[in-house]
Protein backbone atom coordinates (compact mmCIF):
# COMPACT_ATOMS: atom_id res chain seq x y z
CA UNK A 1 0.00 0.00 0.00
CA UNK A 2 1.23 3.52 -0.76
CA UNK A 3 -0.04 6.67 0.37
CA UNK A 4 0.23 9.57 -2.43
CA UNK A 5 0.77 12.42 -0.24
CA UNK A 6 1.06 14.83 -3.75
CA UNK A 7 -2.66 13.68 -3.77
CA UNK A 8 -3.46 15.17 -0.63
CA UNK A 9 -1.76 18.27 -1.97
CA UNK A 10 -3.57 18.22 -4.95
CA UNK A 11 -6.92 18.06 -3.76
CA UNK A 12 -6.77 20.39 -0.72
CA UNK A 13 -7.71 23.64 -2.15
CA UNK A 14 -10.51 21.63 -3.73
CA UNK A 15 -11.42 20.27 -0.46
CA UNK A 16 -11.38 23.60 1.23
CA UNK A 17 -13.97 25.01 -0.99
CA UNK A 18 -16.05 22.07 0.20
CA UNK A 19 -15.39 22.79 3.81
CA UNK A 20 -16.33 26.50 3.50
CA UNK A 21 -19.82 25.34 1.98
CA UNK A 22 -20.16 23.00 4.46
CA UNK A 23 -19.27 25.79 6.91
CA UNK A 24 -22.52 27.70 5.38
CA UNK A 25 -25.17 25.18 5.22
CA UNK A 26 -24.37 24.67 8.99
CA UNK A 27 -24.47 28.13 10.36
CA UNK A 28 -27.46 28.87 8.24
CA UNK A 29 -29.34 25.53 9.50
CA UNK A 30 -28.22 26.07 12.85
CA UNK A 31 -29.64 29.57 12.31
CA UNK A 32 -32.95 28.61 10.75
CA UNK A 33 -33.14 25.65 13.41
CA UNK A 34 -32.28 28.25 16.28
CA UNK A 35 -35.45 30.61 14.89
CA UNK A 36 -37.77 27.30 14.46
CA UNK A 37 -36.64 25.66 17.68
CA UNK A 38 -37.02 28.90 20.28
CA UNK A 39 -40.49 29.36 18.60
CA UNK A 40 -41.27 25.02 19.00
CA UNK A 41 -39.67 25.24 22.38
CA UNK A 42 -41.72 27.85 23.83
CA UNK A 43 -45.02 26.38 22.13
CA UNK A 44 -44.27 23.14 23.69
CA UNK A 45 -44.30 24.28 27.42
CA UNK A 46 -47.25 27.19 26.67
CA UNK A 47 -50.99 27.02 28.40
CA UNK A 48 -52.49 26.78 24.60
CA UNK A 49 -52.86 23.23 24.34
CA UNK A 50 -53.80 23.06 20.74
CA UNK A 51 -50.18 25.04 20.20
CA UNK A 52 -48.62 21.92 22.46
CA UNK A 53 -49.30 19.14 20.73
CA UNK A 54 -48.51 20.94 17.45
CA UNK A 55 -45.27 21.29 18.96
CA UNK A 56 -44.44 18.02 20.40
CA UNK A 57 -46.11 16.52 16.59
CA UNK A 58 -42.93 18.67 14.77
CA UNK A 59 -40.66 17.37 17.44
CA UNK A 60 -42.05 13.78 17.04
CA UNK A 61 -42.12 13.48 13.63
CA UNK A 62 -38.54 14.84 12.98
CA UNK A 63 -36.75 13.22 16.07
CA UNK A 64 -38.30 10.32 15.36
CA UNK A 65 -37.49 9.81 10.83
CA UNK A 66 -33.67 10.02 9.74
CA UNK A 67 -32.45 13.18 8.21
CA UNK A 68 -31.45 11.13 5.06
CA UNK A 69 -35.08 10.54 4.59
CA UNK A 70 -36.17 14.17 5.15
CA UNK A 71 -33.76 15.24 3.02
CA UNK A 72 -34.55 12.82 -0.16
CA UNK A 73 -38.65 14.04 0.90
CA UNK A 74 -37.63 17.81 0.65
CA UNK A 75 -35.83 17.58 -2.46
CA UNK A 76 -37.71 14.46 -4.20
CA UNK A 77 -40.94 13.96 -2.98
CA UNK A 78 -41.71 17.41 -2.38
CA UNK A 79 -41.18 19.30 -6.04
CA UNK A 80 -43.82 15.84 -7.22
CA UNK A 81 -46.15 18.13 -4.87
CA UNK A 82 -45.36 21.34 -5.27
CA UNK A 83 -44.86 20.25 -9.57
CA UNK A 84 -41.79 22.76 -9.31
CA UNK A 85 -38.01 21.82 -8.98
CA UNK A 86 -36.13 22.45 -5.47
CA UNK A 87 -33.15 24.04 -5.81
CA UNK A 88 -30.56 21.22 -3.97
CA UNK A 89 -28.67 24.46 -1.70
CA UNK A 90 -32.59 25.68 -0.71
CA UNK A 91 -33.09 22.08 0.42
CA UNK A 92 -29.96 21.01 2.27
CA UNK A 93 -30.80 24.11 3.99
CA UNK A 94 -34.05 23.44 4.83
CA UNK A 95 -34.03 19.99 5.43
CA UNK A 96 -31.10 20.29 7.81
CA UNK A 97 -32.76 23.19 9.20
CA UNK A 98 -36.21 21.88 10.67
CA UNK A 99 -34.30 18.67 11.32
CA UNK A 100 -32.23 20.88 13.97
CA UNK A 101 -35.25 22.79 14.83
CA UNK A 102 -36.58 19.98 16.44
CA UNK A 103 -33.75 19.24 18.67
CA UNK A 104 -33.13 22.56 19.34
CA UNK A 105 -36.75 23.13 20.34
CA UNK A 106 -36.12 20.32 23.08
CA UNK A 107 -32.69 22.51 24.39
CA UNK A 108 -34.49 25.60 24.66
CA UNK A 109 -37.53 23.54 26.50
CA UNK A 110 -35.32 22.17 28.67
CA UNK A 111 -33.30 25.21 29.72
CA UNK A 112 -36.58 27.71 30.11
CA UNK A 113 -37.73 24.89 32.74
CA UNK A 114 -34.29 24.65 34.18
CA UNK A 115 -35.28 28.45 35.47
CA UNK A 116 -36.76 28.68 39.01
CA UNK A 117 -40.10 29.31 38.52
CA UNK A 118 -40.10 32.00 41.08
CA UNK A 119 -38.73 33.96 38.10
CA UNK A 120 -42.04 33.72 36.75
CA UNK A 121 -44.56 34.64 39.00
CA UNK A 122 -42.11 37.87 40.10
CA UNK A 123 -42.93 39.05 36.20
CA UNK A 124 -46.36 37.85 36.75
CA UNK A 125 -46.88 39.57 39.98
CA UNK A 126 -45.51 42.92 38.63
CA UNK A 127 -48.37 42.80 35.74
CA UNK A 128 -46.50 41.66 32.78
CA UNK A 129 -47.96 39.19 30.31
CA UNK A 130 -46.74 35.79 29.92
CA UNK A 131 -45.08 36.49 26.83
CA UNK A 132 -43.52 39.77 28.43
CA UNK A 133 -41.98 37.62 31.07
CA UNK A 134 -40.78 35.15 28.85
CA UNK A 135 -39.03 37.77 26.48
CA UNK A 136 -37.42 39.71 29.11
CA UNK A 137 -37.04 37.85 32.12
CA UNK A 138 -37.09 33.68 31.20
CA UNK A 139 -35.39 33.48 27.85
CA UNK A 140 -32.72 35.73 28.10
CA UNK A 141 -31.84 33.55 31.65
CA UNK A 142 -32.41 30.34 29.55
CA UNK A 143 -29.73 31.12 26.96
CA UNK A 144 -26.89 31.12 29.17
CA UNK A 145 -28.09 27.84 30.40
CA UNK A 146 -28.34 26.36 26.75
CA UNK A 147 -24.97 27.44 24.91
CA UNK A 148 -23.07 24.29 25.69
CA UNK A 149 -25.95 21.82 24.17
CA UNK A 150 -26.41 24.43 21.55
CA UNK A 151 -22.83 24.42 20.77
CA UNK A 152 -23.32 19.98 20.93
CA UNK A 153 -25.95 20.63 18.29
CA UNK A 154 -23.96 22.81 16.18
CA UNK A 155 -20.97 19.96 16.06
CA UNK A 156 -23.81 16.92 15.56
CA UNK A 157 -25.37 19.37 12.24
CA UNK A 158 -22.03 20.03 10.96
CA UNK A 159 -21.39 15.97 10.48
CA UNK A 160 -25.13 15.47 9.36
CA UNK A 161 -24.57 18.14 6.91
CA UNK A 162 -22.27 15.86 4.96
CA UNK A 163 -25.61 14.02 3.95
CA UNK A 164 -26.47 16.41 1.81
CA UNK A 165 -23.76 15.09 -0.73
CA UNK A 166 -26.49 12.19 -1.76
CA UNK A 167 -28.51 15.14 -2.98
CA UNK A 168 -25.22 16.26 -5.30
CA UNK A 169 -24.91 18.73 -3.37
CA UNK A 170 -21.40 19.79 -3.57
CA UNK A 171 -19.95 20.20 0.37
CA UNK A 172 -16.65 18.45 1.87
CA UNK A 173 -18.05 14.94 1.40
CA UNK A 174 -19.42 15.20 -1.77
CA UNK A 175 -15.98 17.21 -3.25
CA UNK A 176 -13.91 14.17 -1.89
CA UNK A 177 -16.68 11.58 -3.70
CA UNK A 178 -16.01 13.24 -7.23
CA UNK A 179 -12.20 14.04 -6.50
CA UNK A 180 -11.96 9.81 -5.57
CA UNK A 181 -13.95 9.32 -8.49
CA UNK A 182 -11.45 10.71 -10.58
CA UNK A 183 -8.18 10.03 -8.89
CA UNK A 184 -9.03 6.37 -6.85
CA UNK A 185 -7.62 8.04 -4.09
CA UNK A 186 -10.26 6.62 -1.57
CA UNK A 187 -7.17 6.56 1.48
CA UNK A 188 -6.12 9.72 1.24
CA UNK A 189 -9.37 11.88 0.46
CA UNK A 190 -11.23 10.20 2.70
CA UNK A 191 -8.67 10.68 5.31
CA UNK A 192 -8.02 14.61 4.67
CA UNK A 193 -12.16 14.84 4.72
CA UNK A 194 -11.86 13.43 8.00
CA UNK A 195 -9.59 15.45 9.19
CA UNK A 196 -10.83 18.69 8.10
CA UNK A 197 -14.28 17.87 9.37
CA UNK A 198 -12.02 17.13 13.21
CA UNK A 199 -10.45 20.22 12.76
CA UNK A 200 -13.44 21.83 12.18
CA UNK A 201 -15.67 20.57 15.47
CA UNK A 202 -12.84 21.26 17.41
CA UNK A 203 -12.82 24.86 16.13
CA UNK A 204 -16.47 25.14 17.27
CA UNK A 205 -15.82 23.31 20.38
CA UNK A 206 -12.96 25.62 21.57
CA UNK A 207 -15.46 28.24 20.69
CA UNK A 208 -18.25 27.01 22.99
CA UNK A 209 -15.95 26.58 25.67
CA UNK A 210 -14.48 29.86 25.36
CA UNK A 211 -18.46 31.74 25.31
CA UNK A 212 -19.30 29.60 28.15
CA UNK A 213 -16.29 31.08 30.51
CA UNK A 214 -16.86 34.62 29.72
CA UNK A 215 -20.68 34.16 30.31
CA UNK A 216 -20.17 32.56 33.33
CA UNK A 217 -17.71 35.70 34.61
CA UNK A 218 -20.26 38.00 33.35
CA UNK B 1 -59.58 47.22 49.16
CA UNK B 2 -59.98 43.46 48.75
CA UNK B 3 -62.83 41.46 48.93
CA UNK B 4 -62.72 37.87 49.33
CA UNK B 5 -65.80 35.09 48.96
CA UNK B 6 -66.01 31.75 50.22
CA UNK B 7 -62.48 30.89 48.54
CA UNK B 8 -61.73 27.17 48.06
CA UNK B 9 -58.64 25.44 46.64
CA UNK B 10 -57.63 22.30 46.40
CA UNK B 11 -54.27 20.64 45.40
CA UNK B 12 -55.63 17.00 43.92
CA UNK B 13 -57.90 15.68 46.67
CA UNK B 14 -55.90 17.75 49.27
CA UNK B 15 -58.42 21.25 50.40
CA UNK B 16 -55.83 23.88 51.28
CA UNK B 17 -59.03 26.59 51.64
CA UNK B 18 -62.11 25.93 53.01
CA UNK B 19 -64.35 28.60 52.73
CA UNK B 20 -62.90 31.61 53.24
CA UNK B 21 -64.14 35.25 53.50
CA UNK B 22 -62.05 38.13 53.79
CA UNK B 23 -62.20 41.90 53.38
CA UNK B 24 -59.44 44.34 53.92
CA UNK B 25 -60.04 47.73 53.80
CA UNK B 26 -57.91 50.67 52.41
CA UNK B 27 -54.92 51.30 54.06
CA UNK B 28 -55.30 48.54 56.56
CA UNK B 29 -52.20 46.64 57.17
CA UNK B 30 -53.83 42.57 57.70
CA UNK B 31 -51.09 40.13 59.39
CA UNK B 32 -51.60 36.84 58.71
CA UNK B 33 -50.19 34.12 60.64
CA UNK B 34 -50.49 30.17 61.34
CA UNK B 35 -48.77 26.89 61.26
CA UNK B 36 -47.12 25.82 58.38
CA UNK B 37 -49.51 23.76 55.59
CA UNK B 38 -52.04 25.71 57.18
CA UNK B 39 -53.22 27.85 53.41
CA UNK B 40 -51.95 31.31 55.03
CA UNK B 41 -49.57 31.04 52.02
CA UNK B 42 -52.17 29.97 49.13
CA UNK B 43 -54.69 32.45 50.59
CA UNK B 44 -52.57 35.02 49.97
CA UNK B 45 -51.38 33.62 46.53
CA UNK B 46 -54.78 33.85 45.91
CA UNK B 47 -55.37 37.23 46.05
CA UNK B 48 -53.45 38.12 42.92
CA UNK B 49 -54.29 34.56 41.44
CA UNK B 50 -50.45 33.38 41.13
CA UNK B 51 -52.67 30.48 42.94
CA UNK B 52 -56.32 29.59 41.05
CA UNK B 53 -58.73 29.20 43.27
CA UNK B 54 -60.94 26.20 42.71
CA UNK B 55 -64.26 28.78 43.18
CA UNK B 56 -64.96 31.30 45.10
CA UNK B 57 -64.14 35.24 44.02
CA UNK B 58 -61.61 37.77 44.46
CA UNK B 59 -61.94 41.09 43.80
CA UNK B 60 -59.32 43.58 44.21
CA UNK B 61 -59.47 47.30 43.86
CA UNK B 62 -62.82 47.25 42.55
CA UNK B 63 -61.89 44.35 39.60
CA UNK B 64 -62.88 40.92 40.17
CA UNK B 65 -60.10 38.53 38.89
CA UNK B 66 -61.06 36.33 36.15
CA UNK B 67 -59.93 36.20 32.93
CA UNK B 68 -56.65 37.07 31.77
CA UNK B 69 -56.73 40.50 30.85
CA UNK B 70 -58.87 41.02 34.50
CA UNK B 71 -56.32 39.64 36.49
CA UNK B 72 -53.55 41.17 33.96
CA UNK B 73 -54.84 44.64 35.01
CA UNK B 74 -55.14 43.88 38.55
CA UNK B 75 -51.71 42.73 39.01
CA UNK B 76 -50.51 46.06 38.30
CA UNK B 77 -52.07 47.35 41.30
CA UNK B 78 -51.33 44.61 43.76
CA UNK B 79 -47.12 44.60 44.31
CA UNK B 80 -45.80 40.78 45.58
CA UNK B 81 -43.15 40.44 47.71
CA UNK B 82 -42.07 37.00 47.84
CA UNK B 83 -40.14 34.75 50.37
CA UNK B 84 -37.10 33.98 48.07
CA UNK B 85 -36.58 37.40 46.79
CA UNK B 86 -36.97 36.66 43.20
CA UNK B 87 -35.11 39.01 41.60
CA UNK B 88 -34.22 38.83 38.18
CA UNK B 89 -30.33 37.85 38.49
CA UNK B 90 -29.46 38.69 34.74
CA UNK B 91 -30.40 42.39 35.04
CA UNK B 92 -29.32 45.14 37.15
CA UNK B 93 -30.86 46.64 40.55
CA UNK B 94 -32.02 49.78 38.42
CA UNK B 95 -32.97 47.37 35.50
CA UNK B 96 -35.12 45.14 37.88
CA UNK B 97 -36.83 47.95 39.20
CA UNK B 98 -37.54 50.25 35.96
CA UNK B 99 -38.97 46.71 33.42
CA UNK B 100 -42.41 46.47 34.61
CA UNK B 101 -43.13 50.30 34.80
CA UNK B 102 -41.69 50.59 31.15
CA UNK B 103 -43.53 47.55 30.09
CA UNK B 104 -46.24 47.62 31.57
CA UNK B 105 -47.15 50.92 32.30
CA UNK B 106 -45.57 52.64 29.58
CA UNK B 107 -43.40 55.18 31.53
CA UNK B 108 -40.76 56.60 29.70
CA UNK B 109 -37.00 55.22 30.92
CA UNK B 110 -36.11 58.49 32.36
CA UNK B 111 -39.17 58.91 34.67
CA UNK B 112 -38.97 55.02 36.08
CA UNK B 113 -35.26 55.92 36.55
CA UNK B 114 -35.69 58.76 38.59
CA UNK B 115 -38.75 56.93 40.25
CA UNK B 116 -36.50 53.76 40.89
CA UNK B 117 -33.32 56.29 42.45
CA UNK B 118 -36.11 57.41 44.88
CA UNK B 119 -37.32 54.06 45.53
CA UNK B 120 -33.64 52.55 46.50
CA UNK B 121 -32.95 55.96 48.34
CA UNK B 122 -36.38 55.14 50.40
CA UNK B 123 -34.93 51.45 51.27
CA UNK B 124 -31.61 52.58 51.61
CA UNK B 125 -29.86 51.47 48.68
CA UNK B 126 -29.17 54.10 46.41
CA UNK B 127 -25.60 53.29 46.04
CA UNK B 128 -26.08 49.32 44.78
CA UNK B 129 -28.49 51.09 41.26
CA UNK B 130 -25.96 49.32 39.31
CA UNK B 131 -25.07 46.38 40.89
CA UNK B 132 -26.50 42.48 40.25
CA UNK B 133 -28.53 40.90 42.55
CA UNK B 134 -26.54 37.96 43.08
CA UNK B 135 -23.23 40.50 44.57
CA UNK B 136 -26.36 42.03 47.80
CA UNK B 137 -27.16 40.28 50.97
CA UNK B 138 -30.35 38.20 51.50
CA UNK B 139 -31.73 41.72 53.13
CA UNK B 140 -30.37 43.79 50.81
CA UNK B 141 -32.54 41.73 48.01
CA UNK B 142 -35.35 41.68 50.01
CA UNK B 143 -35.25 45.83 50.07
CA UNK B 144 -34.90 45.44 46.65
CA UNK B 145 -37.53 43.41 45.81
CA UNK B 146 -39.51 46.03 47.69
CA UNK B 147 -38.74 48.60 45.77
CA UNK B 148 -39.73 46.50 42.60
CA UNK B 149 -43.41 46.03 43.55
CA UNK B 150 -43.43 49.54 45.04
CA UNK B 151 -42.35 51.35 41.22
CA UNK B 152 -45.19 49.96 39.77
CA UNK B 153 -47.44 52.33 42.15
CA UNK B 154 -49.02 49.63 43.75
CA UNK B 155 -52.21 50.25 45.80
CA UNK B 156 -51.85 47.08 47.48
CA UNK B 157 -48.77 45.33 48.96
CA UNK B 158 -48.70 41.27 49.07
CA UNK B 159 -45.89 40.15 51.56
CA UNK B 160 -45.24 36.10 51.29
CA UNK B 161 -43.00 35.41 54.72
CA UNK B 162 -40.81 38.47 53.33
CA UNK B 163 -38.17 37.55 56.13
CA UNK B 164 -38.23 33.64 56.20
CA UNK B 165 -35.29 33.44 53.90
CA UNK B 166 -33.12 35.95 56.00
CA UNK B 167 -30.34 35.91 58.06
CA UNK B 168 -31.74 36.95 61.51
CA UNK B 169 -29.16 39.78 61.36
CA UNK B 170 -30.89 41.34 58.53
CA UNK B 171 -33.99 40.92 59.19
CA UNK B 172 -34.82 44.20 61.06
CA UNK B 173 -34.02 46.47 58.25
CA UNK B 174 -36.78 44.63 56.14
CA UNK B 175 -39.16 44.71 58.16
CA UNK B 176 -38.43 48.59 59.12
CA UNK B 177 -39.00 49.28 55.54
CA UNK B 178 -42.14 47.46 55.19
CA UNK B 179 -42.96 49.44 58.98
CA UNK B 180 -42.69 52.75 56.94
CA UNK B 181 -44.32 51.48 54.30
CA UNK B 182 -47.42 50.53 56.57
CA UNK B 183 -47.21 53.61 58.09
CA UNK B 184 -47.34 55.74 54.98
CA UNK B 185 -50.89 54.46 54.23
CA UNK B 186 -49.98 51.38 52.34
CA UNK B 187 -52.40 49.06 52.05
CA UNK B 188 -50.67 45.19 53.35
CA UNK B 189 -51.25 42.01 53.67
CA UNK B 190 -48.91 40.16 55.04
CA UNK B 191 -47.86 36.69 56.07
CA UNK B 192 -45.10 36.15 58.47
CA UNK B 193 -43.57 34.56 61.96
CA UNK B 194 -42.23 37.56 62.70
CA UNK B 195 -44.62 38.24 65.56
CA UNK B 196 -43.52 41.04 67.32
CA UNK B 197 -43.97 42.86 64.18
CA UNK B 198 -47.28 41.77 63.56
CA UNK B 199 -48.17 42.86 67.26
CA UNK B 200 -46.02 46.41 66.53
CA UNK B 201 -47.48 46.95 62.85
CA UNK B 202 -50.52 45.06 62.13
CA UNK B 203 -53.81 46.53 62.12
CA UNK B 204 -55.42 43.46 62.35
CA UNK B 205 -54.19 39.77 63.35
CA UNK B 206 -55.74 36.92 61.13
CA UNK B 207 -55.17 33.18 62.79
CA UNK B 208 -55.21 30.80 60.00
CA UNK B 209 -55.33 26.35 60.42
CA UNK B 210 -56.35 24.42 58.56
CA UNK B 211 -57.48 26.31 55.61
CA UNK B 212 -59.99 28.54 57.86
CA UNK B 213 -59.50 31.82 59.62
CA UNK B 214 -60.21 30.57 62.96
CA UNK B 215 -59.60 33.70 64.91
CA UNK B 216 -59.07 37.78 64.07
CA UNK B 217 -58.78 41.02 65.58
CA UNK B 218 -56.71 43.78 66.53
CA UNK B 219 -53.19 41.95 67.29
CA UNK B 220 -52.66 42.89 71.14
CA UNK B 221 -55.77 41.51 71.84
CA UNK B 222 -55.58 38.12 69.58
CA UNK B 223 -52.08 37.60 71.45
CA UNK B 224 -52.74 38.63 74.53
CA UNK B 225 -56.61 36.86 74.84
CA UNK B 226 -57.15 33.94 72.53
CA UNK B 227 -60.38 32.74 72.40
CA UNK B 228 -60.20 29.96 70.58
CA UNK B 229 -58.51 26.79 71.83
CA UNK B 230 -56.58 25.98 68.40
CA UNK B 231 -55.40 29.85 68.17
CA UNK B 232 -53.96 29.21 72.28
CA UNK B 233 -52.18 25.91 71.18
CA UNK B 234 -49.99 27.78 68.36
CA UNK B 235 -49.44 30.38 70.90
CA UNK B 236 -47.94 28.33 73.24
CA UNK B 237 -45.80 26.26 70.75
CA UNK B 238 -43.96 29.50 69.85
CA UNK B 239 -44.32 32.37 72.29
Amino acid sequence: MSFNFDLVIQSFPLLLLGAGITIKITALSVGLGMIIGMFVGIARISHVTPLRMLAAVYIDFLRGTPLLVQIFLIYFALPLMLDQRVDPFVAAITACGINSGAYVAEIFRAGIQAIDKGQMEAGRSLGMTWVQTMRYIIVPQAFKNIIPPLGNEFIALLKDSSLVSVIGFEELTRRGQLIIARTYGSLEIWLSVAVIYLVMTLAISRLVAYMEKRLKTS
Amino acid sequence: MIDIKDLRKSFKDHEVLKGINLHINPKEVVVIIGPSGSGKSTLLRCMNMLEEPTSGKVVVDGIELNGEANINKAREEIGMVFQRFNLFPHMTVLQNITLAPMKVRKISKEEAEKTAMELLTQVGLADKADEYPPQLSGGQQQRVAIARALAMKPKVMLFDEPTSALDPEMVKEVLDVMKSLADKGMTMAIVTHEMGFAREVGDRLLFVDEGQIIEQGPPKDVFDNPKEERTKLFFSKIL
